[in-house]
């Protein structure tokens, strides 16, 4: 390398754009902050419903099989406009209804068929999870996913 | 061996062997499940499987790095460890934390976010240790000779720790929740992590090849400053599509572009490190794993993270068998076999014997890196034709997987290949014998009584 590149000049250089790119980053990251917050997640409240239910979806780890946002594990379908799939996302007693019919036949049992696991939940659970469902669904994510399939 | 507490890293090592031999072998069996949907679906869910297979991997790839540092450290400070007391419980939280974690995830006890899925008090767990490692190997290096090896090492190590504070940060908001879940695992993988690879690999190639240490410092410095310049605003790449602002496309693409330099820095270093040589060092498994984890990491993380990356790319491959397969290749090449790379070199000085069993060694060295690549090549297939007749023509998730099972098929196989190699290593490592199984050629010195060079 360079004669003129000496270690100390590296790191001198390491040190301090490292440290710019850290303020810079934090800055960007202060504005995502209030934009996810007053923009693209305030088209419907954050009520109690939807925090319970993604304490529900937590629990019991959905994102090991399924993507939501595309992120999340690959074996099951996109569950970030599973509720624009189903045509209730303006509806939400008849997402309620669909999610609900949906967990309670499962497994399918169907030979050769991925598998989804039977989950005990209540009634609250169900709701928590349709009204998380739809609240992730009427997020502004900058025209993803491509079409409905997810 | 130098130092009497170097062997700390030795139940550090068979520690971190062991998990991995469940992350790989849990691999397969999850790997089956794809092959096989019914296989265990209502005794072992899918999603327990796979989060013991991400879990394993993630502890016992940080217990190689502890490893690695209790082991390096001493000889770069000229010091012994601090508190060995110390280390050894901290091994203990690690393992006991562990295990509890297996043993809850199998209850289908666990938390709800990828790769954070440990209980609160593991979490909770992992702290502690991580700040009983840093104060221990803060307090080795202040009070001895200070290198750049282990400036970067320790800085990489504080910062990984320090980011582990947001695994406790979970907000209500989703979008929030992904914004700072990303600080945890790009931030470690694609910044922290790689200050600590490049140490590492800077460390074993320095005694490998006994260049001048001036000038491997001066590369680990460069290096280190592009992984940090391009990786921090890079983390824009997993920022397209989650709510967060739109500006992220422009500045994830170009940052995340450039994140491609440090691994290409990393591998040219290691080969014109290799090429201006002064020593024949006796372990050439070592050399092979260093030589490849440094360009399978390039492919891995550079050529298939590149593939995805952009952002017009990324939102028709976004969550699909692509990113898997760069997954994979990316976090072999990188982390797996530089800490093999670091157990190879190691493992002969701190049981005081010849590097034995090289041969079958870099044999495993082939068989598991063949098979990753083929497997991250199914994979790579698969979500190509995922993201063509899912994300572009719009057919039904579930159909367009049931067109893909010969991919998987294919990959369960290649993962089998890297099971028996991850044994064989093993078996090479762990197994005693006196003499090379093949008998080294007449210029290939067999001692490991490296001779050695001036200025070192
Ligand atoms: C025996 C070989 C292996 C098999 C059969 C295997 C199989 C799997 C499977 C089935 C998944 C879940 C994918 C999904 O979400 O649908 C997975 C995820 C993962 N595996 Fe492996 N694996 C193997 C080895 C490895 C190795 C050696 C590594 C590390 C280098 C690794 C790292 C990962 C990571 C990071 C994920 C999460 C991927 C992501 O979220 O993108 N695996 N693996
Ligand atoms: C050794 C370093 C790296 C490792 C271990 C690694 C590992 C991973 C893993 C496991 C994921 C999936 C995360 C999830 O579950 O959602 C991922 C995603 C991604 N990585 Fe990397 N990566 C590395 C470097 C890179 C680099 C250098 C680039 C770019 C040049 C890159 C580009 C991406 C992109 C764009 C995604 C998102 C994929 C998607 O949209 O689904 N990665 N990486
Ligand atoms: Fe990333």
């Amino acid at each position: 390398m360079a004669e003129m590149l000496t270690k100390s000049r590296a790191r001198n250089i390491f040190y301090g754009g490292s440290l710019f790119f850290v303020v810079v980053f934090i800055a960007l990251a202060v504005h995502s902050h209030y934009h996810i917050v007053n923009t693209s997640t305030a088209g419907a409240p954050l009520t109690e419903a939807v925090a319970h239910g993604k304490s529900v979806w937590e629990r019991h780890s959905c994102i090991n099989c399924h993507t939501l946002h595309g992120e999340g594990a690959y074996f099951a379908p996109e569950l970030g406009n599973v509720m624009t799939r189903w045509g209730v996302q303006d509806d939400p007693e008849g997402a309620f209804e669909v999610l609900d019919a949906w967990i309670e036949a499962q497994p399918s049992g169907i030979e050769g068929r991925r598998q989804m696991p039977h989950f005990e939940l209540t009634e609250e659970d169900k709701r928590g999870l349709a009204e998380f469902l739809r609240w992730a669904d009427q997020t502004n994510l900058q025209g993803w996913p491509p079409n409905d399939a997810g | 061996m130098k130092y009497q507490t170097q062997k700390i890293a030795y139940p550090y090592i068979l520690c971190a062997l062991a998990l991995f031999a469940v992350q790989v072998l849990v691999g397969l069996v999850a790997g089956w499940v794809y092959v096989a949907p019914n296989f265990l679906a209502e005794i072992f869910p899918f999603h327990i499987l796979r989060m013991m297979h991400t879990n394993a991997l993630i502890v016992w790839l940080l217990l190689g790095f502890f490893g690695a540092a209790y082991f390096l450290i001493p000889e770069e400070s000229e010091r012994e460890i601090w508190s060995p007391v110390m280390a050894y419980i901290q091994l203990v939280i690690l393992m006991v934390g562990t295990l509890g974690a297996v043993v809850s995830y199998a209850f289908e006890i666990h938390g709800g976010r990828e790769f954070l899925e440990q209980p609160l008090w593991v979490k909770l767990g992992i702290l502690v240790a991580a700040v009983m490692f840093l104060i221990n190997v803060t307090m080795t290096v202040l009070q001895g000779r200070k290198t750049a090896i282990t400036n970067v090492l320790l800085m990489g190590l504080w910062l990984l720790s320090l980011l582990w504070i947001f695994a406790f940060i979970n907000p209500e908001n989703l979008s929030l929740d992904k914004m700072y879940w990303w600080f945890v695992v790009h931030l470690w993988v694609e910044a922290t992590w790689e200050l600590v690879m490049a140490s590492i690999l800077a460390f074993i190639l320095l005694k490998l090849t006994g260049v001048d240490r001036e000038v491997v410092e001066k590369w680990l410095y460069v290096i280190v400053a592009t992984a940090l310049f391009s990786g921090i605003l890079g983390t824009g790449h997993h920022y397209y599509w989650i709510g967060t602002p739109g500006y992220w496309q422009w500045l994830g693409s170009i940052f995340s572009t450039f994140e491609v330099v440090p691994f290409f820095l990393m591998m040219s270093f290691a080969f014109v490190m290799v090429w201006k040589g002064r020593r024949n060092h006796p372990n050439k498994a070592a050399l092979l794993w260093s030589l490849g984890a440094s360009t399978v990491a390039f492919f891995g993380a550079g050529v298939w993270g590149f593939l995805h990356t952009l952002h017009g790319v990324n939102f028709y491959s976004h969550g699909t068998q692509i990113t898997a397969a760069h997954g994979h290749l990316a976090f072999y090449g990188a982390y797996v076999a530089l800490n093999l790379a670091m157990f190879t070199y190691a493992m002969p000085l701190l049981k005081q014997r010849e590097p034995y069993n090289q041969v079958l060694n870099m044999a495993s060295f082939w068989l598991m890196t063949g098979g990753m690549c083929f497997m991250t090549f199914t994979l790579t297939f698969a979500g190509t034709i995922q993201t063509h007749m899912q994300r572009v023509m719009g057919q039904n998730y579930m159909d367009v997987q049931d067109s893909l099972t010969i991919f998987y098929v294919m990959r369960w196989g290649s993962g089998l290949a890297v099971v028996i190699g991850a044994l064989l290593f093993m078996y090479a490592l762990l197994v005693v014998r006196r003499k090379e199984v093949i008998a080294p050629g007449a210029s290939n010195p067999a001692s490991s009584e490296s001779t050695p060079i001036p200025a070192e």
